[in-house]
């Protein structure tokens, strides 16, 4: 029982963020402190689910692009479109029925939510297309989105913040479920269609074999070309949900700064969530974990006093070391300097 | 000839984790010979190869270099001491024009306080020069890229000139060449021997080899055979000197050789590709073995491949009952029923970091799509079915392919295949790396399936096999069909049939 | 009779042109103020710092790697001068050579990571973009303004061309210099040729004897220290340190270059091209300024469609080699 446990392949995860809780805990006294406010949990913790969502998100989205051997770079470009778009087409006016002042949008909220999703899936399948049909280099064909599409998120919102004012939609951002953060039930339910679809039907199998041996996979008749554009897919529609959970929690859409730099934290998360960027066996919940290692170590920061910029030079950190124990140079090297230290020491 | 060779290795060895690729091997080079190195798969040719240009270091054994020890540790060393190797592959830049590649690394400089400015006046002249040596005259201004393989070739052996080599190997050259290309370089090899350079020349095709060499070592699993001058060895004893046994007279087990009638499963008129098979014709019907017999490099794999649709064919058509088809890639050659199991097991056949069970089901699971998933009790009750038919030796299903032994590994990724249920299976080198017990059970199984109905195509390295198991014999040499034999003859005969070409 | 071929290898360079002269020419006839010398010399003088650290890409991207930290670098070199030179005091003279080394080391230190444990370059670059910004912020958070002398009179100065009051920069100016180097470089020196050789087939280059490992390095160090020389235009240019400076340049570099006519798997292009790459991007800014009907933000499109067509151009180029 203890083997297992100890081979799992969440462990480093999990104790990465075990650790950074314990840290966090010993700066900040209230730190697990839960109090029931205003009909739902409030507390610290809650506060890094919540804001870990949109994250964790695009990470899981992320983590099966990576798994075929490919990257996505435009997905904050996709969170900055589909905010936008939901926001435009909800936008809200007040107007006064049966003698009470209300909000209605413009389309039907649901028909918003549609469309915006939509966009971004139809993001992913672009981004699909060039590198499985095209035969670009994942990390340029992305390129192409992540620089026109910030461009067209800014064309959609005139390089504005378009506020939203239409209560209902706030609910996804903010709302609660049974105490918890809404955003986060949304998470989880992706994760739990996600993990169906991996394990209820043949893609996770199929995805897996693609970036272990393409060579191999195409040789036993995988349609790479298919799955390779399934997978990017899924990683817009992933980021689309982000963006609507993002634009709902702020209450608007900002086509100049939503999403910047997410897809940076997204690789990190599916790097440290135990996915190796070189494609192959991947872990959804890994990136999830990740996800929630990046909140809480912004968190973490934060609570020491130090200043939160240098939360991008930990990041930093985290990566070089990551990149580096996933490369087999550096273990191999490794390796040589303790053989070559402990013989000296003898 | 010459007093004292070259370039002479003594008791050269060399292991890779646990596998003994070179032992004690003793090699001459001489000056204004050409030398043929001989061997089948595994015999240590490349091995020796990288060993003379430094691409390994030796584990034992000494390298010396006109009576002096070198130890190559890399291509730049060798390089340096004046080896020069022309590789397959023609491993230059095809971005740098002709002249850029020739000095790449040792360009003219010119300029006072430039040592660093490249003299390209200079540089196209000198290039121009060696080229001329050659015989050859292009524009060595443009990419090289623009040239066809065979005067590649010419540049990369121009390059071997201009660094002054002593040592010239060809490692496979003339591959991709057509006959034309092949006597002009073999022009250019006559006339470099003439001028006293030592040339070692890599080549599976027997008529060039007899053609070109003057001296022949022949390796066999690790070991040097022998040295031999080529008057000294003819084909069938360089047969017998490369395969190692005295080679069965009997006839093959299979004296009764289900003769199937009825109407073909899958027939090829005039199929082939150009540069890698020449047209041939196949017919298999059901519930036949047939045999594909050949040495290496003549083009068995290549067959394998074309058949299944993981190359294009230019040439010739294929039928599947009669109805013609043509397979673009393997996901067509499923859907019609065929399967091929692959030669390189860790290149294309195993997914490593699968399991057991996941490797088996995968063959079958992609014909059935993503939708039609196959239970994990399904997939287990698979799994273990073949493990126990196939005695596959693993801890469990579960255990990822990787940790399991060649053999082992091999019989899995036939599980994959057996389990798509396939009317046409193209075992490409079945029983390589396996130990003598499994793969007595593997030919069996073979036989097994052949008799309940299905085709089998059978390509092996290992004559006896090939000749105990097969109902027919298709008979292969450099990359051409040279006939088929009935199912009974012997091992000599096959090879009669190779060493004659006709 | 011999028909007069162009090489192909100059076609993507000659194409590029073509387009530049295509822009130039329909804006000179859409709006009668854009043909001039003065228009012509800002598409130059205000992408100055575009252009030094695309000459730097152009190596990287030619010895088939890619550099997502330039940006950053810049950010971090106008912080650090800013920083120097407002509150330490320290000269001109003594602020840039530094902010030069700095940056070249940091590329050294990215060239080193790539070459020696066989990192992917993107991740590397972008783990090293991560930290230049990051340690932006850590020097100050605000931006610091530049009240120097030296700085503001270098920005300041205008060295006039010709009679009607044409003028260019210091900045534009370095860029020209930096420019020729590296022509000078890719085309003179063994350097230049081994980058070329990476680019076209790494394992060849390893076979024929070239110093692979040394190469990658410097290629890495060179394009740092283009991004630290930018970065000092930067700051002429902006006359401030601020960490949220050159967001997103980078991607603007790699676009310049693969529009210059630069193939992205690397061995093919000339540093010549980024320079046109460069005026195309700042020609369609100025177009869309000029014509002002249109978002600056259309911007970004059209570049990210040009960077599309440009890259179904050269997978085409490539499936037919």
């Amino acid at each position: 029982m203890l083997q297992t446990l100890l081979r799992h392949r969440l462990l480093w995860p999990s104790i990465t963020l075990l650790l950074l809780l314990a840290v966090n805990a010993a700066f900040n006294p209230g730190f697990w402190q839960l109090q029931w406010r205003d009909g739902h949990l409030y507390g610290s913790v809650i506060d890094i689910l919540n804001r870990a969502a949109p994250l964790a998100l695009v990470a899981m989205g992320m983590t099966l692009v990576i798994a075929t051997r490919g990257i996505d770079i435009s997905v904050g470009a996709v969170v900055a479109i589909a905010a936008a778009v939901a926001a435009l087409m909800i936008g809200g006016e007040l107007v006064v029925k049966d003698g009470v002042q209300t909000h209605v949008s413009r389309f039907p909220m649901g028909l918003a939510i549609a469309a915006a999703l939509a966009v971004a899936a139809f993001c992913g399948l672009w981004n699909g297309l060039l590198v499985a049909r095209v035969g670009m280099q994942p990390i340029i064909a992305t390129l192409i989105l992540m620089v026109a599409g910030r461009g067209i998120a800014q064309l959609l919102t005139g390089g504005q913040i378009i506020t939203v004012y239409y209560a209902p939609f706030f609910y996804l951002g903010n709302g609660f479920l049974l105490g918890l953060p809404f955003a986060v039930f949304i998470a989880a339910a992706v994760w739990l269609v996600l993990h169906l679809l991996m394990t209820r039907t043949a893609l996770g199998l199929f995805i897996q074999a693609i970036g272990i041996n393409p060579a191999a996979a195409r040789l036993a008749g995988l349609q790479e070309r298919l799955i390779t554009v399934c997978v990017y897919v899924f990683c817009g529609l992933a980021a689309g949900v982000a963006g609507l959970v993002i634009s709902s929690n702020v209450k608007s859409a900002d086509g100049n700064n939503a999403g910047m730099l997410m897809e940076l934290d997204a690789i990190l998360a599916v790097t440290l969530g135990g996915t190796a960027l070189t494609g192959g066996r991947f872990s959804l919940a890994g990136s999830v974990l990740g996800a929630l290692i990046i909140q809480t170590l912004t968190s973490t920061i934060y609570s020491i006093g130090v200043p939160p910029e240098i939360n991008m030079v930990v990041k930093a950190a985290v990566v070089f070391v990551v990149m580096l124990l996933q490369s087999a140079e550096f273990r191999a090297a490794l390796r040589g300097w303790v053989v070559r230290s402990g013989n000296q020491r003898s | 000839m010459t007093s004292a060779p070259v370039l002479e290795a003594r008791g050269l060895t060399r292991r890779f984790t646990g596998v003994l690729a070179l032992s004690g091997v003793d090699f001459r080079l001489f000056a204004g010979e050409v030398h043929a190195v001989m061997g089948q798969n595994g015999a240590g040719k490349s091995t020796l190869i990288k060993l003379l240009t430094g691409v390994y270091p030796a584990d034992a054994g000494e390298l010396r270099l006109g009576g002096v020890p070198v130890h190559p540790t890399s291509p730049a060393a060798a390089q340096r001491l004046g080896i020069s190797t022309v590789y397959q592959e023609v491993n230059l830049c095809p971005n740098l024009s002709v002249a850029e590649n020739i000095f790449a690394g040792r360009y003219p400089r010119k300029g006072a306080a430039g040592l660093w400015r490249i003299d390209w006046q200079r540089m196209h002249v000198q290039a121009r020069a060696l080229l001329a040596r050659l015989n050859l005259e292009i524009d060595v201004t443009r990419l090289l890229a623009s040239y066809p393989v065979a005067v590649q070739q010419m540049v990369a052996i121009a390059r071997a000139l201009s660094v002054e080599a002593k040592v010239l190997i060809l490692d496979e050259p003339t591959s991709s060449l057509d006959e034309e290309e092949v006597n002009r370089l073999f022009g250019v090899l006559r006339q470099l021997r003439s001028d006293g350079m030592a040339i070692l020349f890599v080549t599976h095709f027997f008529e060039q080899m007899y053609a070109i060499s003057d001296r022949i070592t022949v390796l066999r699993n690790g070991e040097l055979v022998g040295e031999y001058l080529k008057a000294d060895l003819p084909p069938a004893a360089l047969i017998t000197a490369m395969v190692g046994r005295e080679l069965s007279a009997a006839v093959g087990r299979n004296d009764n050789p289900e003769i199937a009638a009825g109407a073909p499963l899958l027939e090829a008129r005039g199929f082939g590709r150009r540069g890698q098979l020449q047209p041939l014709d196949l017919t298999l019907r059901r519930g036949e073995v047939v045999g594909v017999g050949g040495l290496l490099g003549s083009g068995r794999t290549e067959l394998a491949r074309l058949l299944f649709g993981l190359e294009r064919c230019d040439s010739g058509s294929l039928f599947i009952e009669g109805q013609p088809v043509r397979f673009d890639n393997p996901v067509q050659a499923i859907r019609q029923g065929l399967a091929l199991c692959p030669e390189e097991r860790k290149h294309d056949g195993i997914v490593a970091e699968l399991s057991v069970r996941e490797n088996i089901v995968l063959a079958l699971q992609a014909r059935l799509g993503l939708w039609r998933y196959l239970s994990r009790a399904r997939q287990q009750e698979i799994a273990d079915r073949f493990v126990h038919a196939l005695s596959i030796k693993t801890a469990d299903i579960e255990t990822p392919i990787a940790l399991l032994s060649g053999g082992n590994q091999q019989k899995a990724v036939l599980a994959r295949w057996l389990a798509t249920e396939p009317r046409l299976l193209i075992l490409d080198e079945p029983t390589r790396g396996i130990d003598v017990a499994a793969k007595q059970e593997v030919m069996n199984q073979i036989l097994v399936l052949a008799r309940s109905g299905l085709a089998v195509l059978f390509i092996s390295s290992e004559m006896d096999e090939v000749v105990r198991v097969s109902d027919r014999i298709v008979v292969l040499r450099d990359r051409a069909k040279v006939g088929e034999l009935p199912g009974n003859s012997s091992e000599q005969a096959v090879y009669h049939l190779i060493a004659s070409g006709t | 009779m011999k028909t007069a071929r162009i090489d192909s290898r100059y076609v993507p360079l000659l194409g590029t042109i073509a387009v530049f002269l295509l822009t130039a020419g329909y804006g000179s006839f859409a709006y009668p103020s854009f043909f001039s010398a003065q228009v012509f010399l800002n598409l130059l003088i205000d992408n100055a710092f575009l252009c030094i650290v695309g000459v730097g890409m152009t190596f990287v991207i030619l010895s088939g790697g890619i550099d997502l930290s330039v940006g950053s670098v810049i950010a971090l070199t106008t912080m650090v001068s800013a920083a120097l030179v407002e509150q330490q005091h320290w000269s001109a003279a003594q602020a840039i050579p530094l902010v030069l080394v700095l940056g070249a080391g940091f590329g050294a230190l990215m060239g080193w990571l790539i070459q020696r444990f066989k990192l992917q370059p993107f991740i590397v670059t972008l783990a090293g973009m991560f930290l230049a910004r990051g340690l932006c912020y850590l020097i100050s958070i605000d931006s610091i303004s530049i009240t120097d002398s030296a700085y503001t009179s270098i920005a300041q100065a205008r060295l006039p061309l010709w009679s009607d009051g044409a003028s260019i920069t210091v900045g534009a100016l370095l860029a020209l210099a930096v420019l020729a180097f590296g022509i000078w470089l890719a085309h003179a020196t063994e350097f230049g040729r081994t980058v070329y050789a990476i680019g076209g087939s790494e394992a060849s280059a390893l076979l024929m004897g070239l110093p692979v490992a040394r190469t990658t390095v410097l290629v890495y160090t060179f394009s740092g220290l283009c991004s630290a020389l930018a970065g000092v235009v930067f700051t002429f240019y902006m006359l401030s340190g601020y960490g949220l400076h050159a967001v997103g340049l980078e991607l603007d570099a790699i676009a310049a270059v693969v529009i210059g006519g630069t193939l992205l798997s690397g061995g093919v292009g000339y540093v010549f091209g980024t320079l046109f790459g460069v005026l195309i991007l700042g020609i369609i800014q100025t177009l869309i300024a000029f014509d002002g009907s249109l978002s600056s933000w259309w911007t970004r499109i059209v570049i990210g469609a040009l960077l599309l067509v440009f890259c179904l151009l050269q997978r085409a180029f490539e499936s037919r080699r």
